[in-house]
Parts: structure tokens; C-alpha cells; sequence
């Protein structure tokens, strides 16, 4: 239990998608304009990979590691698939996107069309296909931990969003140099929210 | 316009000169278009991974544009998104396996970009905007160009980033001994993640100071 919690505070603060591997920038910077559609966003992100990083590890123990056939058949021992990892994971996103898109469709129409073309655009949110493969390559050891790594990493994603939202919001009435405003402001400030992450590095877990 | 006169259309005609070279500045990946910044952030440590990585997208580009283009006509509108990543996919599984026999170090170092690149949206955008309605020579050529504006990009923040923060470039210490003799340290700052954001945000700053049209309002 200590250890699944360990995985879980570590990804979401010391390896922080955003501020530690620039995962999932583009949606990030394009939603993060206003708080409430970033929040929206966050948990669409949470749910997605809280889903998809244990259905692509049940899909890396079982078919695609190398010797994982062998619950088929003693032969396959040697048969390694690994290679197929990306086109299979991204095909599991796709779909567990547009799966998604249908629930949030049918239960929440008003977040529906707030997030509008930003929930179908998840599914190439690097954030998400970064997450299985760093789950690939951090051979997690059990379903719950690459769970709670997947849950992790999603929180961390949703703080960075709706931090520099937030930010975002108050720096309109800033008064910044021409040149720089918009993108040039937002990436300075995710460098210095990135500088201030790099302090949970020292953190044991 | 009627296809005799595309046919005749020369190769390098102004208008495909100008898909070459729009995405190396005015129309730019990165810094206008917001496209692929995730993998341009990550790799950019040093050159030599960078150099690779822009390789790749540039190939990768190329080829998922020429495809895309080619079966534009025949994708139903419905699917094209799963089509697109399965083209994008199949390629980038090439690259990943050609880097992985040839150039191992570098592969493990840029470990999970590689298939990030599936992700870049620079692909899947160029692929929308510009693959699906234009001719497989028009799509090759913006392709190439907008592999060339992300990789110049890698290359200036990578440089800025060896240099300052390594005292090398490639590979090779060009910061002469007797600097450090004096006292000069190299900027371990550079190395680390956040630099590499707020490079790009000055680059943006550069860049948009010298083309006053692609100031943002807000």
C-alpha cells in the first residue's frame, strides 16, 4: 500500500508530466486560456489515463513483452512482440477516447461542449501515449502499481493546467512587451513553474 | 485551374518554393503554429539527440504526408483519424527500429520520444491541414518544410543548450581550458528541463519582434 502511494505522489510531483518530461505541451497550452474549461480537460485527462495505462499494461504482460505468450502455448517463449507496442497502444487510446467522448457526450452535455474539439484531440495528447510508455519502460511490477502511476501522472497534468490557467487568467492585465504575449509569456512561466517543481526532486520516496 | 496547366506547373514553382520555406519562419511549427512542442522540449539536452530527432520527424513527416496525400480521396471522413494514426504509427515503428540497429546510445537516450512522435501534432496537423486536400508532390514538399521548421528549432535551443550548459557542442569541448582556469563554470542550470521552455519562449520573443504581425492580443 505504501509503495502503490509512494508511485502515486511521485508522479504526480517529482516526474510531472509537464515539468519534468514536457509531456501533453500542445493541449496544454492551447486549453489553458481559461480555468474552467482546463479543469474540465484535467479530469478528462485523469480518467483517460487512470483507464488506459492499466489496459495497456494488461496488453504489455500478456501479448507484447518479450516471452509474454507463453500462457498461450510453452513454444512462444522466445517470441517478442514488443515492437507492435506502439500502434497497439495508440490504437487502445483512440478507441478508450472516443469511448469517453460518448459517456461525457450522453451525461454531461455542458462539459460536452465546453471541451468540444479538445476531447477527441486527447487521444494524440502525448501526456496520454507517454504515460503507457513510460509505464513500458519503467516494467512497473503489478496492475495496481501501473493504476496508480497512470492516476498519478494524470493529476499532475490537471495541477499544471489549471496552475498556469490560473495565471494565465490574472497576467491579461498585465501589462507584458508585445512580442511576448500569448505563447511567448505562457512557455517563460511554465519554466518557472518547472524551476519551482524541480524542489519536490530532492523528496526520498 | 485545370489539370493540363498543373501538370505543367514547374517542381519548384514560387508557390512550392514558399511550402518549403514558410514553416523555417513566418509559419513555423513550433513557434506560430504551437505544433510538436512536447518532443522539442525533451530531446534538446544536447545536439546530437536533437540532430536525430529532427531527422526522424523530417522523415516521418515526409512520408505520412506522401501517403496521406496519395489515399486522401479514398479515406472516408469518418475514420481518417484512426487511418492517419495508423500510417503515422507503421512509420514511426520503422524509424524507431532503423535507430534502435544503427544508432542504440542515441535511441536509448531519446528512450520514449521516439514514439512520441506518433503523438506529435505536428504530423497529425500537417496531415489535417494540408495532406488530406492537396497533391502528393504540394504534401511532400510541406512535409519536408515543416520537418525543417521543428528541427531548426531542436538545433537552436540543443546548441544553446551544450554549449551553455555542457561547454561542448556535438560532442566536443569548444570552451577553451584557460576560460575555466578563470574561474568560468559551466551552467549545470541549462541541462536541466525548465530552460529549454523558457529558450523557446525567448526565441518566440526574437522571433515575433522582428515580424510585428504575429503578435498575439491578449
Amino acid at each position: 500500500m505504501q509503495e502503490l502511494f509512494n508511485i502515486f505522489v511521485k508522479s504526480i510531483f517529482v516526474d510531472n508530466m509537464v515539468f519534468a518530461y514536457f509531456l501533453g505541451m500542445c493541449s496544454y497550452l492551447a486549453v489553458s486560456k481559461t480555468v474552467n474549461t482546463s479543469v474540465g480537460l484535467g479530469l478528462a485527462v485523469i480518467f483517460v489515463l487512470g483507464i488506459t495505462v492499466p489496459v495497456d499494461y494488461l496488453l504489455n504482460d500478456y501479448i507484447l513483452k518479450p516471452g509474454a505468450l507463453v500462457w498461450l502455448d510453452p513454444e512462444f517463449a522466445d517470441v517478442d512482440l514488443s515492437f507492435l507496442s506502439f500502434i497497439l497502444f495508440i490504437a487502445i487510446i483512440a478507441s478508450m477516447v472516443q469511448l469517453v467522448e460518448m459517456v461525457v457526450e450522453k451525461f454531461s452535455p455542458a462539459l460536452y461542449s465546453s471541451l468540444g474539439i479538445f476531447l477527441p484531440l486527447i487521444a494524440v495528447n502525448c501526456a496520454i501515449l507517454g504515460g503507457s510508455l513510460f509505464m513500458q519502460e519503467r516494467e512497473y511490477q503489478s496492475l495496481a502499481q501501473a493504476t496508480s502511476f497512470g492516476l498519478g501522472s494524470g493529476v499532475g497534468w490537471f495541477l499544471a493546467i489549471v496552475g498556469i490557467a490560473a495565471i494565465r487568467e490574472k497576467i491579461r492585465y498585465s501589462n507584458v512587451p508585445g512580442p511576448l504575449r500569448g505563447l511567448g509569456i505562457t512557455f517563460i512561466i511554465t519554466g518557472l513553474m518547472g524551476i519551482a517543481f524541480m524542489s519536490f526532486l530532492g523528496i526520498k520516496l | 485551374m485545370s489539370t493540363d496547366k498543373q501538370e505543367r506547373e514547374p517542381l519548384f514553382s514560387a508557390k512550392n518554393r514558399k511550402l518549403l520555406t514558410n514553416p523555417l519562419n513566418i509559419d513555423n511549427p513550433i513557434t506560430v503554429q504551437v505544433l510538436g512542442i512536447c518532443s522539442a522540449l525533451a530531446v534538446t539536452a544536447k545536439i546530437k539527440p536533437a540532430f536525430v530527432m529532427a531527422l526522424s520527424v523530417i522523415v516521418v513527416t515526409t512520408f505520412a504526408n506522401l501517403i496521406i496525400s496519395v489515399m486522401r480521396n479514398g479515406i472516408p471522413p469518418r475514420i481518417r483519424i484512426i487511418v492517419q494514426l495508423v500510417v503515422i504509427a507503421s512509420l514511426v515503428i520503422l524509424v524507431d527500429q532503423v535507430l534502435k540497429a544503427f544508432v542504440y546510445d542515441v535511441s536509448k537516450q531519446l528512450s520514449v520520444f521516439v514514439g512520441l512522435i506518433i503523438t506529435n501534432c505536428i504530423i497529425m496537423g500537417r496531415l489535417e491541414a494540408f495532406a488530406m486536400g492537396n497533391k502528393p508532390w504540394p504534401s511532400i514538399l510541406d512535409g519536408v518544410g515543416n520537418g525543417l521548421g521543428y528541427g531548426i528549432i531542436l538545433i537552436i535551443v540543443g546548441f544553446v543548450r551544450e554549449l551553455f550548459g555542457s561547454g561542448t557542442i556535438w560532442g566536443y569541448h569548444v570552451i577553451p581550458e584557460a576560460f575555466y582556469d578563470f574561474g568560468y563554470k559551466n551552467n549545470g542550470f541549462m541541462i536541466l528541463p525548465p530552460m529549454a521552455l523558457i529558450i523557446v519562449g525567448i526565441i518566440i520573443w526574437i522571433q515575433r519582434s522582428r515580424n510585428p504581425e504575429l503578435i498575439e492580443e491578449n
